[in-house]
């Protein structure tokens, strides 16, 4: 057997290291910091992403530069056909926001089980979809809402999709010089959504959790659109695309909804870990699916859900 | 005033509501410093060497104290409660997962920590024994390879395992099973630690620390530092909570003792959350098979059960000495039995050590879980109702005071009128209509109960004690000339509430009010010996020292009042708190008049110095016997396993209730625990000894959210030999829920077949306790 | 780095490193003990004060972040020697007992029935999910925000 030392890693901290800090109060400011510090500078935003980890030293950042002052980035509002959410907007506000509720309703099924009301006050959307943990809610719930992301950068600002926004554990496309400012979603017609989670206790991270997001066609009858996001089954992109495929255009009934849990259920990757066996999460998968599949058709049809 | 008891409002919460409590991370002294502790990441290795060399050279850095450091000051090893030894700072090899191998001292807390990365360890990794059912397979890696039995500790047993067999061979019917009570952690919201302030000068030690048994720990101290006993000082500030977490002496404490005398300045160590969760005692952790013996008309014959007791890496269980597997022999619980016989085997493995704690009463927590759990499985092998099995087979008044087959002897109780109360409440008949006519819906709900017999209030001397120490518990109690009085107690408050009860004790042996009787509790400076908190002992053995004592106070007071009325003492009675002449009612005089004449010029009688103060050391008779039946309604979710409380109806029995509002707090908290423990709360291991619940984000606590409203009923029958009836009830709830939690849910599962699944019951636990694969959760999920 | 903050409504300037929490700044370097630490992973609400009048975990706060703001904590809650209608049902309804997580859930009660003068019990339980206590059960905890919002209604009318 080798030799080991007690490497950094496995030494148990719980206050973060050294760190130089700035504060920057507009978002050009913030991209300046960022150009000058470098891949070692993070941007600070609610804080309750980062610090935690920051604590565990999983992350030792050399500058943080918090952007909590450029109040302009914390909003909800309607503009034309989309509703568009400021970065810093925190989880409490989504979860209040009437505009949200009324037009997406997985936004309020995913805030009101995401972490707990305290979290909630501080934490924000722009943290939390950044910080890019494979078992958060909010990357599944804007990836069926089939969203997007604006990204600034030094070279002004791009849109990407919220499908193809993360890349990985914890990664996402945006830039070490670049910040996530809004996300946007497009109100569309005939629609309805629903998110539903599974928890081994109140505020836990997920064990599996899934969103669904349905346009029906006029009658009433066929999902003309859908968009199916899996949070916490290494669903790429948080998405379960042949699920989708399949579903679109098939009549929106029960056994069309069963067959799509099964397709999803088939194409995740599930890990087995302290919050079940695989073949649990595999199981919940379907079983989730198939529910907020359900609920949403429900509501795109105006019916009580 | 004549009666203090009942719902008085608690003397110690205007501190608390302000936040002007003084628990040990407040204390600051001047020029003091902070400690911290570096752990090991491997669960069993060999230590080749210590380099402390970069930390020392840390600025901010003031000491660091290895192994080899504190052997040089004999402190390297120190006794366990148990009179096992344990490391305080590991020199040949680490043995669990976060054991203790250096101890930083620095200006600052923040400080303290970076230095903990500078210290470079080199480990010669060794295989971990993680599966306790492996720890006595020869080649099992050997954990304790400094005592004679390897990974053997203990073997223990208890009953007539003759009448047992006997019983068995006759019964129509035998259910079996092997259920595990996890390892779980008491886990109080403030975690444990120490401000050590040695004084070179006149070579004294004071030590704040997280301490349920502060003199208990002074005597400790003396034997491992070698300060004689008089110079040190323990105290007790206020503590978040204990739960047993805060019973032994941890390597911690010892640390800062060592790093004050060293650097001669005061050093404050608090751990943080993933130590306590992974260092500090740990409940539990019992593999056990458990088999009932029954006819087929329901009458229960015996019972004997085998069980595999994980104690971690070092022999640390807080309990009596008498008692390796504590009072576990108890598991015949509240029936009526021809026979029992239990064995249990006791086994070291690379985990942290511990296993008596958390509301346990010794190991009662596992005899009930188990006798009721099997009480559940045989109603439903003979197609009975469990309400209806239960009723039939539970002590009679009439056989109290009772004596059980593995020779408890129970003080007193009506269980059946606490069984009815408990059904009543919860309006059963109505609850399995309903059951059916979910069932056939689809729809699954489960009912389970639970009725429990406990012992607490350790104990009779000559039969327990720890580290030789009998388990009697004092009290001293002071009247001032005007009237107050001063009730020192050895016992240590972790917010049960002893500053307000133990007042009303005393108030109302008296004729006072609470208000004018002030308890000091927690400084061995200021307070009698006594062995501490935990067992629920504290009203059954210290209460009943204050209630010795402050009679012995009034009695005092009958010769100096027969003084003043010029009366011969035997005329005068004791009615309405005050000394009156028999016949002559309106001559009276209290307390606070009778004290101010003792300490006047008046000529004393025989016996009496010049005060009323008295004290008393209790020697308990023998245990008491607090009881309850316990409901249990969930709601269960097959398609994701997913279990919600609906309702938890408690009737308890914990002989006269002191505070009665003090009282239903302890029962709800205990429910609580049940909830958490049943559906939530486990400590894992991965097979590389990698402890899986080292954070409140692993190690899960039940919140507001999924405790229901108990719904509490009571039943009263009083002890018989305690002064005043009480019986304690501190670890009740905590003792007869979890059963209750896991019987309704295996209820609601019936349908499905499932007969048992271990807690705790997760969604992933349940929904493959549903395919029939239940989870094993002592181990990583895979 | 030099910060201000107005903490129970008294500035108070310091000089702090960026990484330290905004709890051991209340605790070690104010004094404030009131506010407590209980955990690691932000889940357990000891350390629950206001920060702009909006409650917060300020074990994952930076200081840093609170210059410039306001806090609030337990200390500041009462008048003088008059108490904040929710310490003072705290205490009469029994809902707390060793006092540790007391200070953050009474910060979190006091928010929500500022919000929410009479909430119901399910909303009280909601409010308080992110915070554990290990000696009520809750149940006494739910009683004193509830007798709380009953007696706060006849003052704030």
């Amino acid at each position: 057997m080798g030799r080991t030392h007690a490497t950094a890693r496995e030494v148990l901290v719980q206050v973060p290291a050294h760190v130089e800090y700035e504060k920057a109060t507009s978002v050009e400011q913030a991209l300046s910091l960022l150009a000058r510090y470098g891949p070692g500078a993070r941007v600070l935003a609610g804080g309750h992403s980062l610090i935690p980890m920051m604590k565990l030293r999983l992350v030792q950042p050399e500058v943080l530069v918090d952007i909590n002052a450029i109040t302009g980035l914390r909003y909800i509002q309607t503009a034309g056909d989309q509703l568009r959410i400021g970065a810093l907007a925190r989880h409490a506000d989504l979860l209040a926001d009437p505009l949200a509720g009324e037009h997406f309703a997985i936004l309020h099924d995913a805030e009101r089980v995401i972490a707990d009301p305290v979290v909630r006050n501080w934490g924000t959307i722009g943290g939390s979809l950044c910080q890019a943990d494979p078992s958060e809610d909010l990357s599944a719930a804007f990836a069926a809402l089939k969203g997007s992301m604006i990204i600034h950068g030094p070279g002004g600002s791009r849109e990407v999709s919220a499908r193809a926004f993360h890349t990985g554990p914890y990664q996402t496309v945006v830039g070490p010089d670049e910040m996530l400012t809004e996300i946007r979603l497009p109100i569309r017609p005939d629609g309805g959504s629903a998110y539903l989670k599974v928890a081994r206790r109140a505020g836990d991270w997920p064990i599996v959790a899934a969103g669904a997001a349905v346009w029906l066609t006029g009658d009433g009858d066929r999902i003309a659109d859908v968009g199916i996001g899996l949070t916490a089954v290494g669903a790429t992109h948080f998405v379960a695309a042949e699920a989708e495929d399949f579903l679109r255009g098939q009549p929106a009934g029960e056994q069309t909804l069963a067959r799509a849990g099964e397709i999803a259920a088939e194409h995740c990757r599930p890990v087995s870990d302290q919050r079940g066996p695989a073949d649990y999460k595999r199981h919940l998968v379907r079983e989730l699916t198939v529910r907020v599949l359900r609920t949403a058709v429900g509501r795109a049809r105006g019916l009580a859900s | 005033m004549t009666h203090a008891y009942g719902p008085v409002p608690r003397k110690e919460d205007a501190r608390f509501i302000r936040g002007q409590g003084t628990f040990v991370d407040d204390i600051v002294l001047p020029g003091m410093l902070h400690g911290a502790i570096l752990r090991s990441p491997l669960a069993h290795a060999r230590i080749v060497s210590v380099d402390v060399t970069a930390a020392l050279a840390h600025p901010m850095v003031v000491a660091v104290l290895t192994g080899e450091d504190l052997a040089e000051r004999g402190m390297a090893w120190m006794p366990t409660v148990f009179g096992d030894v344990q490391a305080v700072l590991a020199t040949d090899k680490v043995r669990f997962q976060g054991q203790e191998v250096a101890f930083v001292v620095a200006t600052d807390r923040y400080a303290a920590r970076d230095a903990l990365e500078l210290i470079a360890v080199d480990y010669e990794p060794l295989p971990p024994l993680i599966d306790a059912l492996t720890a006595l397979d020869p080649g099992a890696p050997v954990v304790r390879e400094d005592l004679p039995g390897g990974n053997h500790i203990f073997d223990w047993s208890a009953g007539d395992k003759a009448a047992t067999d006997a019983a068995f061979a006759e019964a129509d019917v035998v259910v079996g099973c092997d259920m595990m009570y996890p390892r779980s952690h008491p886990a109080p919201l403030e975690t444990c630690g120490a401000v050590a302030d040695y004084d070179m000068t006149g070579g004294r030690l004071t030590l704040w620390s997280t301490s349920q048994a502060p003199h208990a720990h002074r005597t400790m101290y003396a034997a491992v530092t070698g300060l004689p006993e008089h110079k040190i000082r323990v105290v007790s500030p206020d503590l978040g909570g204990g739960f047993g977490a805060k019973v032994p002496v941890y390597p911690g404490y010892l640390c800062a003792i060592a790093a004050s005398e060293v650097t001669g300045r005061p050093v404050k160590w608090v751990e943080d959350r993933s130590e306590n969760l992974m260092s500090t005692t740990f409940a539990r952790d019992y593999h056990m098979h458990g088999e009932i013996a029954a006819t087929a008309d329901g009458t229960i014959l015996a019972l004997r059960a085998r069980v595999l007791a994980d104690h971690g890496a070092f022999n640390a269980v807080a309990q009596p000495s008498k008692f390796p597997a504590g009072f576990f022999h108890i598991f015949t619980g509240s029936y009526q039995l021809r026979a029992a016989h239990c064995e249990v085997t006791g086994v070291f493995t690379n985990k942290a050590p511990g296993g008596v704690a958390y509301s346990c009463s010794f190991r009662i927590t596992e005899a009930v879980y188990l006798v009721e759990r099997l009480t559940d499985m045989l109603a439903r092998e003979l197609g009975m109702d469990p309400a209806e099995l239960r009723m039939r087979n539970l002590l009679r008044p009439e056989q109290f005071p009772y004596t059980g087959p593995t020779g408890w002897q129970y003080d007193s109780g009506d269980y059946p009128r606490a069984l009815r109360l408990a059904l009543d409440l919860a309006g059963y008949d109505d609850l399995r209509r309903e059951q059916a006519e979910r069932r056939a819906r689809g729809e699954y709900m489960g009912i389970g109960l639970s009725f429990f017999t406990e012992g607490v209030g350790a104990g009779p001397r000559s039969q327990m004690d720890i580290l030789g120490l009998g388990m009697a518990d004092g009290a001293d109690l002071r009247v001032h000339p005007s009237g107050k009085a001063v009730l020192a107690i050895s016992v240590q408050t972790q917010g049960q509430g002893h500053e307000t009860t133990f007042a009303q004790l005393v108030a109302h042996e008296l004729g006072l009010s609470p208000d004018d009787v002030d308890v000091v509790h927690g400084d061995t400076d200021r307070t009698p010996f006594g062995l501490g908190t935990y067992g629920s002992r504290s009203t059954p053995v210290s209460g009943a020292a204050a209630v010795v004592a402050a009679r012995r106070v009034r009695e005092r007071a009958r010769l100096v009042a027969a003084a003043m009325f010029e009366a011969a003492p035997d005329d005068l009675e004791w009615l309405d708190g005050k000394w009156r002449v028999r016949g002559d009612p309106d001559q009276a005089f209290g307390i606070a008049e009778i004290a101010r004449a003792a300490h006047s010029t008046l000529e004393l009688p025989a016996g009496i110095e010049g005060h009323l103060d008295a004290s008393a050391v209790y020697n308990p008779p023998n245990l008491t016997f607090p009881f309850g039946a316990y409901i249990c309604v969930t709601d269960v979710d097959p398609g994701t396993g997913e279990v919600s409380v609906r309702r938890f109806i408690a009737v308890d029995d914990c002989g006269v209730r002191i505070n009665p509002m003090i009282v239903e707090g302890q029962v709800h908290r205990g429910l609580a625990d049940g909830i958490g423990i049943a559906l939530m709360q486990a400590i894992a291991f991965d097979d590389t000894g990698n402890c899986l619940a080292g954070s409140f984000m692993d190690y899960l606590l039940p919140t507001a959210l999924e405790c229901p409203s108990p719904e509490l009923g009571e039943t009263v029958t009083p002890s018989p030999h305690h002064p005043v009836g009480a019986k304690g009830v501190g670890e009740s709830a905590t003792v007869g829920s979890p059963a209750a939690v896991v019987n309704s849910v295996v209820d609601a599962l019936a349908p499905f077949g499932v007969t048992h699944a271990d807690m705790p019951l997760t969604p992933a636990n349940v929904w493959r306790a549903i395919q029939g694969r239940p989870v094993r959760t002592d181990l990583a999920i895979s | 780095m030099k910060i201000t903050v107005t903490v129970n409504g008294t500035d108070q300037a310091r000089d702090v490193e960026p990484r330290l929490l905004l709890i051991h700044f209340l605790r070690d370097d104010l004094r404030l003990t009131g506010s407590h630490w209980g955990c690691d992973t932000s889940n357990c609400g000891a350390c629950v004060v206001w920060l702009d009048e909006t409650p917060v975990k300020s074990c994952t706060v930076l200081a840093v972040m609170a210059d410039g703001h306001r806090v609030t904590t337990i200390e500041g809650l009462a008048r003088g020697a008059v108490l904040d209608p929710v310490q003072a049902a705290f205490a009469t309804c029994h809902g707390l007992q060793c006092g540790f997580c007391t200070p953050g859930v009474i910060m979190t009660a006091r928010w929500l029935l500022d919000h929410n003068p009479d909430p119901s019990e399910e909303q009280v339980r909601e409010a308080i999910s992110g915070q554990v206590c290990r000696c009520t059960g809750y149940e006494n905890i739910v009683r004193s925000v509830l007798r709380a919002a009953r007696d706060d209604g006849g003052d704030t009318g």
